[in-house]
């Protein structure tokens, strides 16, 4: 543990440096209000999807529970403004999945949501809050009620994260503030216009999990960002703000924690941040924790960059979950005539969506518009075997030699090359003189090999068959 | 690569119908390297040779260097027409490459339609049959000048004094170049400084290590070419021939005349480094041209040839795939278990 270094800027070997492009850095986060419809998915997190507990026709209040789940692994779902639920459907996620949904009308004459609600999202008034009066039960319960998933874009349930393991004791938490993603600045507004409620936020992820250490990561790029989580965090006992170099993927917790920590996370899919003792949040997930914890608000919106050369006025939007992106985009002056991709996220690991109709969810940390010039047409020509990929491979993996295993259909040489401890960054087709999609390779690897191994499992479990050939 | 996943698919908007968008699989952005401009700065980085040669063997240095280039792209037209596939490669550069560093290895004496014949094999036999841009398994050029050496041994092995156009003379063959010498103590040894500029006979672009050293930095220091092959070649030549020359000075000439002398240095900076041949590996770079330099000395001291660069290359080529088992790196996190 390097405790003693930590005013130095905190580094990981490997990695990339793409163009920043943060266009709506400087830009207040706004208040979206719907006019149209938006559309509930009933699973925004990993995990079981969720069961609606209300009928269409049916009024709600922003904040009331509209579906929630059994399930250990789940979250819960609100409704995200005052409204009537619609005729339940299927939506499509930004992931690609396609999953029941709820539409909501937005009450008339604006009464979707109060007026004065950016104001109390961003309400900086957290003095009076001391995060040792809730006991950690406590906090993990009020974390599942409000729905809290990772706003980073892994959207894993936050109470399953924060509950406290006896066998696996937790003595730092790491609030990730690096969005190391281009264009991306939904987190730097977001620690700039409500440093307080996220450093409750921090202090209740640590009382739950029982770290006594809080370190607060942000890239050196964000040197206002720094100042203001600085400020905020004086005088709290075991939280400190650590500077990070500005390098992708910082923000991985992969990354961040060897980075920070000088751990070693084991490899996925085994391996955990839980196993060295660490927990990983995002900035707006510890923001929505204090606010579900101490003002008992569910995660019913957030912050999204609406950004790229694509959208004529980008903007950092404050949005009720459901709301669509073509009438986030229209809301932000909508597209230009040369734009071609619409991306869920950033450059580097958001995938495209192919229509406007997908809603905002909770792990929607930005829309990207790509204009003709941003969205580089790549041709995919042979391996001329530069070995850049595995010069920048952030987890020290050979991609140029999965994706070949995985070309020829062999997925077992594929998991020999350790394809599952992938992370999926894209630094390998980002640095590939050739543009081979690299983590399409490998993600279509992984599933190819899962199904595989279910195979093979449910062949096994089969009693064998009299007189069959054995193989 | 599988035609069915070849990004980018058009998907109609839905609430749109006269916008499409475009889908593709992430990430949206790239870096500015692409394949042509590696090719296109190996090309400029053996400039500095290209002009060592020209002023120490005239223009045939200049039509050599065409011939074989010209041998190369016709032979990568053929195969692409053969195979079916767009002429696209012709313009990648890789094929370009190739003819130069062929051109580069043969002595400036030897006839236009030998280099050309070369370059046809260099590409054809060792490139185009294996499946073209990064699947052959030996250095196309490399295979190219063995080819050439076994049909024109004599060509191969005879050498122009630098700065004339007149042949050494068929008893002087053995003792022409630097390397000849000091393996067969039949002639008088070269000094270093004419070594290290290149005024001795050689071929075209081996002849100045001055020269190579020049490019290869720059291709190093562009990193274009990792400084493991080069920096494993260079080093093990030189201690394998300081560790030969301390046990028997009278025998074998010292480190500095072997790293000076021959295709050590263009071979270590350009041949050694060839992306295809070579291992991806960290560790099997270092280890390839570890291997490389070794192989280079032990023909050089103890084979029938004054050189060894070309069967060195050929011979770790051979054995690349293995290096690159032994080497393959751990992930961060320790392996994945099975």
């Amino acid at each position: 543990m390097r405790i003693g270094s930590l005013g130095r800027r905190k580094s990981f070997p490997r990695g990339i440096h793409p163009p920043s492009r943060k266009y709506t850095e400087a830009s207040p986060i706004q208040l979206f209000t719907p006019v149209k419809d938006v559309l509930i998915p009933m699973a925004q997190h990993i995990g079981a999807a969720c069961t609606p507990t209300v009928q269409s026709g049916q009024t709600v209040r922003i904040g009331e529970k509209i579906g929630d789940s059994d399930a250990p692994v789940s979250a819960p779902i609100h409704a995200s403004i005052n409204g009537t639920i619609g005729a339940g459907t299927v939506g499509l996620l930004p992931s690609g999945r396609r999953v029941p949904a709820l539409p909501i009308k937005p009450a008339p004459d604006g009464g979707a949501q109060p007026s004065g609600f950016l104001a109390d999202f961003l309400d900086r008034h957290w003095d009076g809050t001391d995060a040792t009066r809730y006991e950690p039960d406590e906090i993990c319960h009020a974390i599942r009620a409000g729905g809290i998933v990772g706003q980073g874009g892994a959207t894993f349930p936050t109470f399953i994260k924060l509950k406290k393991d006896p066998n696996r004791p937790v003595d730092t938490v790491l609030l990730n503030g690096a969005e190391c993603e281009p264009y991306l600045t939904a987190d730097h507004r977001l620690m700039l216009e409500c440093p307080e409620g996220i450093i409750v936020g921090l202090q209740l992820a640590m009382r739950s999990s029982g770290a006594d250490r809080g370190l607060i990561c942000i890239e050196s790029n964000k040197p206002d960002a720094i100042d203001a989580m600085r400020a905020a965090a004086a005088g709290r006992p075991g939280i400190e703000v650590v500077v990070c170099d500005s390098k992708y993927p910082m923000g991985g917790e992969r990354q961040l924690i060897p980075a920070v920590l000088g751990r070693t996370v084991p490899s996925a899919p085994k391996g955990l941040p839980l196993d060295v003792g660490v927990v990983v949040i995002n900035v707006a997930t510890a923001h929505a924790i204090a606010r579900a914890v101490v003002r008992q608000k569910p995660l019913t919106h957030r912050v999204v960059t609406v950004t790229g050369r694509g959208v004529r006025r980008p903007a950092n939007w404050l949005v009720p979950l459901g709301v669509l992106f073509a009438d986030l985009l229209e809301a932000s002056g909508g597209m230009t005539d040369d734009a071609v991709k619409v991306l869920a996220g950033g450059p580097m690991m958001g995938p495209c969506v192919p229509h406007l109709n997908v809603p905002v969810v909770k792990g929607t940390g930005g829309i990207t518009v790509l204009s003709e010039a941003e969205a580089v047409r790549f041709e995919e020509s042979p391996c001329i075997r530069c070995g850049r990929c595995i010069d920048n491979c952030p987890l020290h993996l050979a991609p140029t030699k999965i994706a070949q295993a995985v070309r020829h259909r062999d997925y077992d040489l594929a998991a020999r090359y350790d394809m599952d401890a992938c992370c999926e960054c894209g630094c390998c087709a980002y640095v590939c003189p050739a543009h081979i999609p690299l983590p399409q390779y490998i993600r279509a690897g992984k599933n190819q090999w899962r199904i595989l191994q279910e195979q093979k499992k449910r062949r096994a479990a089969q009693p064998a068959q009299p007189g069959a050939k054995s193989t | 690569m599988s035609a069915t996943m070849k990004p980018p698919i058009t998907a109609p908007l839905a609430d749109s119908p006269n916008r499409d968008l475009r889908v593709g699989v992430a990430p949206h952005l790239a870096d500015t390297v692409t394949t042509r401009r590696i090719m296109f700065e190996v090309v400029l980085a053996m400039v500095p040779m290209f002009v060592a040669g020209v002023w120490f063997f005239r223009l045939n240095a200049v039509w050599l260097t065409l011939a074989a280039t010209a041998g190369c792209l016709a032979a990568e037209a053929v195969g692409n027409a053969m195979r079916g596939r767009s002429q696209a490669s012709l313009t990648d550069g890789s094929a370009v490459v190739t003819g130069v560093i062929l051109a580069f290895s043969l002595p400036p004496g030897i006839r236009l339609y030998q280099a050309f014949i070369g370059g046809v094999v260099a590409i054809g036999l060792a490139k185009m049959v294996f499946g073209g841009l990064g699947q052959n398994l030996f250095n196309p050029a490399m295979v190219g000048r063995a080819f050439l050496m076994v049909c024109f041994p004599v060509a191969l092995t005879t050498w122009l004094e630098p700065g004339t156009l007149k042949t050494i003379g068929v008893d002087a063959v053995t003792q022409a170049t630097p390397l000849a010498a000091a393996k067969f103590h039949s002639a008088p040894l070269a000094s270093i400084r004419d070594l290290f500029i290149g005024n001795v006979a050689g071929c075209v672009g081996e002849t100045s290590a001055l020269a190579a050293l020049i490019g290869g930095l720059y291709l190093v220091l562009r990193r274009v070419a990792d400084w493991r092959q080069p920096a494993g070649m260079i080093g093990a030549s030189l201690a394998f021939a300081a560790i030969a020359h301390s046990i028997a000075p009278a025998r074998f000439v010292g480190p500095g005349y072997h790293l000076m002398s021959g295709a050590l240095m263009f071979g270590a900076f350009f041949i050694a480094t060839d992306y295809v041949g070579a291992p991806v590996t960290p560790g099997g770079r270092l280890l390839f041209g570890v291997g490389a330099g070794v192989l280079v000395m032990v023909i050089r001291l103890f084979g029938g040839y004054p050189e060894g660069v070309m069967y060195a290359i050929l011979i770790m080529n051979a054995l690349t795939p293995l290096i690159e088992r032994w080497t393959l790196p751990t992930p961060f996190g320790g392996k994945v278990p099975a």
